[in-house]
């Protein structure tokens, strides 16, 4: 369809970064070579530009990396908070600083719309370390008993989804509450976890808090492994989360897990339905539904279908897919090859499994990975595009006649991560709030977060909270 | 003849559902006291009664779960006030099981009693500890409440027969969720006879599920089932702590692993939080910004 609205290309300049044609793994405040010598490459999904050439992680980094995070953790857990505070005050100051040059890093690296790692990312990944380094002097009072303990060597693998803000997730409570940190970025994503490591120079934090190394899954494996880490932290999918549950079985090793979910998204027959639609959006076509958290199953009711429908294609027609440092785009690149195959493949297994597929007009660029906003109509709870997290721009329209039939169907998944809830009626809204199995529940909005709120999943979508006083625990003795 | 009279023996049977069932394998096996004297026949339960009992505590869980936090204090303080009623059996069952005189076994009973009414307390008052608002930067109503996590399996300890089983019961179904326990394997008897105190105090069938036999044997379907939604390891060995928690991965079961706990002290809320998910609510205030709409 022809747009009304035809924008000028408005492309966000890329001179305020400047990446190196290589990186090192960051061990004990040093950038270094990788012991076995191997290197990957990272690439720009939108234009699969090499980037850089980064040093990948093996068993002797790790080892390397966790002794250093073992001998600065006797001073650092001694620090006294509010002085380990002021580190994390300077490093969220610059990065408010930095914010510009890590935004477009980030979408060269990652491929999501400027707007989204601009407006969305780094404003909270800065927060998050504003709001953890105010714990670190008040441990006492976040009612963990007095003087809670820290863990020691926290081992951490994040996702290539928000690779900043998961790094920000997981390094500000660890630090705040005394622990130090080795940290594997993913492969796809690994520029600007090297680009904090950076930021911790410039604050002057000390050497060996925290180390970062890039690699594959076998690194992560190696870390979650060693025996000298007390803390494992992992947000990914739920078959390494069940994986990582099963290797750290029989020891001390505290563990929280981030994992995969199916959110449902419930649209009442007397929600706002233009306010929904763009909820309905927001759900699922934010970081091109690459967000564990994703209302990717659609239950509206019966009787508004059709209007819905009508809206939400309409809305989805004027949805901008292409150059993500574009700061009109809406929809990026997807993150790599890998994960535009197993998206292809998931929505060809539903459309052979008899769910009616339709997307917009919509032409992709011909070099990087991409997939157009799509939507599955005629879906039942059986077809897979229900059932299994697709981790792309893939809604299913699935429909319900009654609440009660609502939350059966919601809660008729191995997940309970996410859920929203659309209607006026505000008992509605808190009945099916409380009867959703799912750790963060929005109402007439989706996809909000915050760092005093946690976040987290019930069922299969992993264990702890991440944010607020709760993300706290996850790094104290209690 | 003898002018004594003939004791009554007593059938020990599982509490399942609220019922009183023998084992589905019909198996017993001998419960002696300290010294190798018989006491009785203890249901050797076998994984049909496990299954059964994770049946009996899902169908329990939603009224259990959504009853009032009020309404949870005030039954699980009527079971204070039956075990206060039944304290000269439990005396003597504490005594028999674990070597004690009667004065010590008196004391652990007390003891187990008063941690009834310690963690009837808890119900409605726990939420308000671990649970609030979030003062999110933007215009957002943002609450986070404790919910029961669902169906949890409870090894119980094996040294305590009694005040070990109430300590790492008690607060699984405080906060909501219906629990399977597995008794003390060598000391079955005060945790079946338990069951009739529980049977008589207003808690619903199905809440809690009394399960004796050998722990190794019943625990391992529990810790594999796709049903149950977190396990207590309090009175598993090393070996068995590790194999179950392994098994407990396939479905990311919330896992409480052994810890070394004298449960004669006054616990803290340790054991309510394992089994407690934290659910986050959020809801636009007034002001919603950019699209200048408002109240």
């Amino acid at each position: 369809m022809a747009s009304a609205f035809e924008y000028a290309p408005a492309p966000e300049s890329r001179a305020v970064v400047d990446i190196a044609p290589s990186y090192g793994l960051f061990i004990d405040g040093e950038f270094t070579e990788a012991a076995e010598g191997k290197v990957f490459k990272t690439v720009s999904p939108s234009t699969e530009e090499v980037l850089s050439e980064i040093a990948q992680a093996g068993e002797a980094d790790v080892d390397r990396a966790v002794k250093a995070a073992r001998k600065a953790f006797e001073k650092w857990s001694a620090l006294p908070g509010s002085e380990r505070a002021k580190y994390l005050f300077r490093i969220a100051r610059i990065i408010q600083e930095r914010s510009r040059e890590l935004a477009v890093l980030e979408t060269l690296d990652n491929g999501k719309p400027i707007k989204e790692t601009r407006d969305a990312d780094l404003p909270l990944v800065a927060a998050h370390f504003f709001y953890y380094a105010g714990w670190a002097d008040k441990l006492d009072h976040a009612g963990f008993g007095a003087n809670p303990q820290p863990l020691g060597v926290a081992g951490q693998v994040i996702p290539w989804n928000f690779p900043l803000l998961m790094l920000a997730w997981k390094i500000a409570p660890a630090l705040a509450t005394g622990n130090t940190v080795v940290l594997k970025p993913a492969e796809t994503t690994p520029l600007s976890a090297l680009f904090f490591a950076d930021i911790c120079r410039q604050a002057g934090l000390p050497k060996g808090v925290v180390n970062i190394l890039p690699g594959y899954g076998d690194t992560g494996a190696a870390l979650v492994a060693h025996p000298d880490v007390n803390k494992v932290a992992f947000t990914g999918s739920t078959a390494v989360g069940k994986a990582i549950a099963r290797q750290v079985a029989g020891t001390t090793k505290k563990v929280t897990l981030e994992l995969g979910g199916k959110g449902a998204n419930i649209v009442f027959d007397d929600a706002p339905i233009d306010q929904a639609v763009e909820g309905i959006v927001t759900g699922i076509f934010f970081n091109q539904g690459q967000v564990c958290c994703a209302g990717s199953r659609l239950l509206v009711q019966e009787s508004i279908q059709d209007e819905l429908l009508d809206s939400l294609k309409r809305r989805l027609s004027t949805l901008r897919l292409g150059d993500p440092l574009d700061k009109n785009t809406d929809i990026g690149a997807i993150n790599s090859a890998e994960q535009l195959s197993r998206i292809t493949t998931l929505v060809e297994q539903g459309e052979a499994e008899g769910a009616e597929r339709w997307s917009p007009s919509c032409e992709l660029p011909s070099s990087g990975y991409w997939f157009a906003p799509t939507l599955f109509t005629n879906v039942t709870q059986a077809h897979t595009v229900a059932r299994d997290e697709i981790f792309g721009p893939v809604l299913s329209v699935l429909t319900f006649r009654t609440p009660e039939e609502a939350v059966a169907k919601a809660n008729n998944s191995q997940y309970g991560l996410s859920a929203g809830i659309w209607t006026e009626k505000g008992s509605r809204i808190l009945a099916v709030a409380s009867k959703l199995r799912a750790g963060v529940i929005w109402s007439n909005t989706f996809n909000k977060f915050d760092p005093t709120s946690p976040f987290g999943g019930y069922k299969e979508s992993g264990f702890g909270r991440e944010g607020g006083r709760h993300g706290l625990e996850a790094y104290l003795d209690v | 003849m003898s002018d004594a009279r003939l004791s009554v023996f007593k059938t020990y049977k599982l509490y399942v559902g609220g019922k009183f069932p023998r084992s589905e394998s019909g198996r017993v096996y001998e419960v002696t006291d300290a010294k190798g004297k018989w006491l009785a026949n203890a249901p050797q339960g076998s994984r049909k009664d496990a299954r059964d009992a994770v049946v009996a505590a899902r169908k329990a869980f939603g009224g259990w779960s959504g009853a009032t936090a009020y309404n949870r204090g005030q039954i699980l303080y009527r079971i204070a006030e039956m075990l206060e009623g039944r304290k000269d059996q439990f005396v003597r069952e504490v005594a028999d099981a674990e070597g004690l005189s009667k004065s010590k076994a008196a004391v652990i009973v007390d003891a187990a009693i008063d941690r009834w009414v310690w963690y009837a307390g808890w119900t409605d008052k726990i939420a308000q500890v671990v649970g609030g608002a979030n003062p999110v930067a933007g215009p957002y109503f943002n609450l986070s409440s404790p919910e029961p996590t669902g169906v949890v399996t409870v090894l119980a300890p094996q040294e305590s027969s009694f005040l070990g089983l109430i300590s790492v019961v008690a607060p699984v179904i405080a906060t909501g969720n219906t629990v399977i326990v597995i008794a003390s394997e060598n000391s079955p008897l005060p945790a079946l006879s338990l069951g009739e105190v529980l049977a008589t105090s207003d808690l619903p069938g199905g809440v809690v599920n009394i399960l004796s036999g050998r722990t190794a044997e019943i625990a391992a379907p529990l810790a594999a089932h796709q049903d149950v939604n977190a396990i207590d390891l309090a009175g598993a060995d090393d070996v068995l702590a590790k194999e179950l928690e392994i098994a407990a991965a396939d479905n990311l079961k919330r896992v409480l692993r052994p810890q070394p706990v004298d449960y004669n002290e006054t616990p803290g809320i340790d054991r309510l939080t394992p089994f407690l998910e934290t659910k986050t609510v959020w809801h636009p205030t007034g002001s919603l910004g950019a699209s200048g709409s408002s109240y």
